[in-house]
């Protein structure tokens, strides 16, 4: 398979401190690659890189190259709005829009005038809440507001936003960190389905959660990349010192 | 402490009390219908409000036009758009603005702005919108149209500025999940607005009272004739600036009572829009705006 993202010699600057040293990454189609470390080793930092969310702090400073498809997104005439389309985003705190359960699914599809009429719209924002598996959930509360569902189910609406204007790649920037177990769970399951259609970046702090939804898992330290390697062997027989003794616990 | 919270107490309570007595006359005299009367005869004992609440509401409409889509609008550029380092001089130029003297807004508003309305503003409108009712008339630069005007640059300051920390507590992940979703630019602005909405509402609400209390730059400015027209070029009267001007002369207790009832509607309809506008604000502040949908 071919990669779907690469990165090469990355690096990353915010203001006079370096974040980000020297990174060198692929991800293949349909792969959930994860990234482990303790907090501030950069690994949020680095997946913002791959959609340009970062482009939003003025003192961020990139170099490098980050390829999806072969084309480099900070080539100075990308079109960054098209580019965000097709790299969908989760974040650490869910953060529905203060509308209805259906307008926050409907929001990226109309901005990006993907539909063809009203009843495309709907169709298309089933579909989204039935891939994010809310729709059983919601189906009858459609239009009340998203404020209203709890905490699991709301980062799962997020991720039905996501999914809704049909991205390729999708950043989970430590998607399940608020929820309780449950919660977590169903999130993890619902990564697991999705890499049957999307490439996956996941964030986390969870080693367990690596093990257990992630392909290939990358081990960050420091801001640069110690390790990566498919996700079973990492947790079984790291090459590095470093990643063994933060998986096995010694620091982090 | 609390003595002194009790004495901000005891004061309003007091001045509601000294203007409901020192009404009585004009409340007992005419009633409800001091508030419709159309007349205003000092001289033959007849008092009618009417042109005066009119040109109080009237003028306060103009500024809100102009002010709010002026307002929002450096809002947005000041938090939304501008670096750093351009928009901290601004914000505080626009903050300088509500520390000017009224008065002095009413010596820029008699030098330039009415000129400015007779020669130019003024003619344009009548060229190209003069048959509209509200832009036929005499246009000497003085009236309800330059009052309003003049209290649109004075309110301002201060929409701007609630609006602004208004816009500043929307959370920071409310426009990245946007901007994620392919938003531009402006479709994520319209996000942050949708989060802002009751605060914005309250910020206008807010330059809305201060509008209605405005007294001496609209005095000088306004034309001062208590008639119900509906051109904007025609002089008008607000209850503000019927007070400041006629205070002194009003040496009958009928005319001096008819004066005190009309400070007593201002001062309970401001009362009232200011109470609203901080319920408004208070509530984006503390986060249920964003999670509360309507």
């Amino acid at each position: 398979m071919k990669s779907k993202i690469s990165i090469k010699n990355l690096d990353f600057h915010y203001g006079p401190n370096q974040a980000l040293f020297d990174i060198n990454l692929k991800i293949k189609e349909r792969e959930v690659m994860a990234f482990i470390g303790p907090s501030g080793c950069g690994k949020s930092t680095f997946i913002r890189t791959i959609n340009r969310m970062n482009d939003t702090i003025p003192i961020a400073k990139v170099s490098g190259e980050v390829l999806i498809d072969g084309k480099d997104i900070y080539a100075p005439k990308t079109d960054v709005v098209s580019l965000r389309r097709k790299v969908g985003m989760v974040f650490q705190k869910s953060n529905p829009f203060p509308k209805s359960v259906f307008e926050n699914v409907a929001y990226g599809i109309r901005i990006n005038r993907m539909h063809s009429g009203k009843s495309d719209l709907e169709d298309r924002v089933e579909k989204a809440l039935v891939d994010a598996a809310l729709w059983d959930e919601v189906k009858d509360r459609l239009n009340s507001s998203a404020f209203g569902l709890s905490g699991g189910q709301q980062q799962r609406l997020c991720i039905a936003r996501a999914l809704a204007v049909q991205p390729e790649v999708i950043l989970m920037d430590e998607p399940a960190s608020a929820l309780d177990p449950i919660a977590t769970q169903k999130i993890e399951e619902l990564v697991v389905e999705l890499k049957k259609e999307y490439t996956i970046a996941i964030v986390t702090h969870n080693m367990q959660q690596a093990a257990r939804v992630s392909d290939k898992t990358a081990f960050f330290m420091l801001g640069k990349l110690i390790e990566v390697n498919p996700t079973e062997i990492m947790f079984t027989n790291p090459e590095d010192q470093l990643t063994e003794d933060y998986i096995t616990g010694r620091f982090g | 402490m609390l003595i002194f919270a009790t004495t901000i107490l005891l004061t309003v309570v007091a001045m509601i009390f000294m203007m409901v007595w020192n009404s009585m006359p004009t409340i007992k005299q005419f009633g409800i219908g001091f508030l419709f009367g159309r007349d205003w005869q000092p001289a033959s004992d007849i008092y009618g409000a009417l042109p005066f609440i009119y040109g109080t509401i009237v003028s306060s409409l103009i500024a809100l036009i102009i002010a709010v889509p002026l307002s929002l609008g450096i809002a947005i550029f000041l938090v939304e758009q501008a670096p750093k380092k351009v928009a901290t001089p601004i914000a505080f130029l626009v903050e300088l603005l509500a520390a000017i003297p009224s008065v002095v807004y009413g010596l820029w508003g008699i030098f330039v702005l009415a000129p400015f309305i007779r020669n130019y503003l003024g003619v344009f409108l009548q060229d190209y919108f003069g048959w509209l009712p509200l832009f036929q008339g005499r246009l000497t630069g003085i009236g309800m149209l330059t009052g309003g005007m003049i209290m649109a640059l004075m309110v301002t300051p201060i929409i701007t500025a609630v609006v602004r920390d208004v816009l500043e507590v929307v959370p920071t992940q409310q426009r990245e999940a946007a901007l994620a979703l392919g938003a531009t630019k402006w479709e994520t602005t319209k996000i942050v607005l949708g989060n802002a909405a009751s605060g914005i509402a309250g910020a206008v609400v807010l330059g809305l009272g201060r509008a209605l209390g405005e007294t001496m730059a609209v005095t000088m400015v306004i034309g001062n004739s208590p008639q119900i027209s509906a051109s904007l070029f025609e002089p008008a009267y607000t209850i503000a600036s019927v007070l400041a001007a006629n205070f002194a002369e009003a040496t009958d207790s009928l005319y001096l009572s008819a004066l005190i009832e009309m400070g007593l509607v201002l001062f309970l309809v401001t009362f009232v829009v200011n109470g609203f506008a901080k319920l408004l604000v208070a509530r984006v502040a503390k986060g249920t705006g964003t999670a509360k949908v309507t």
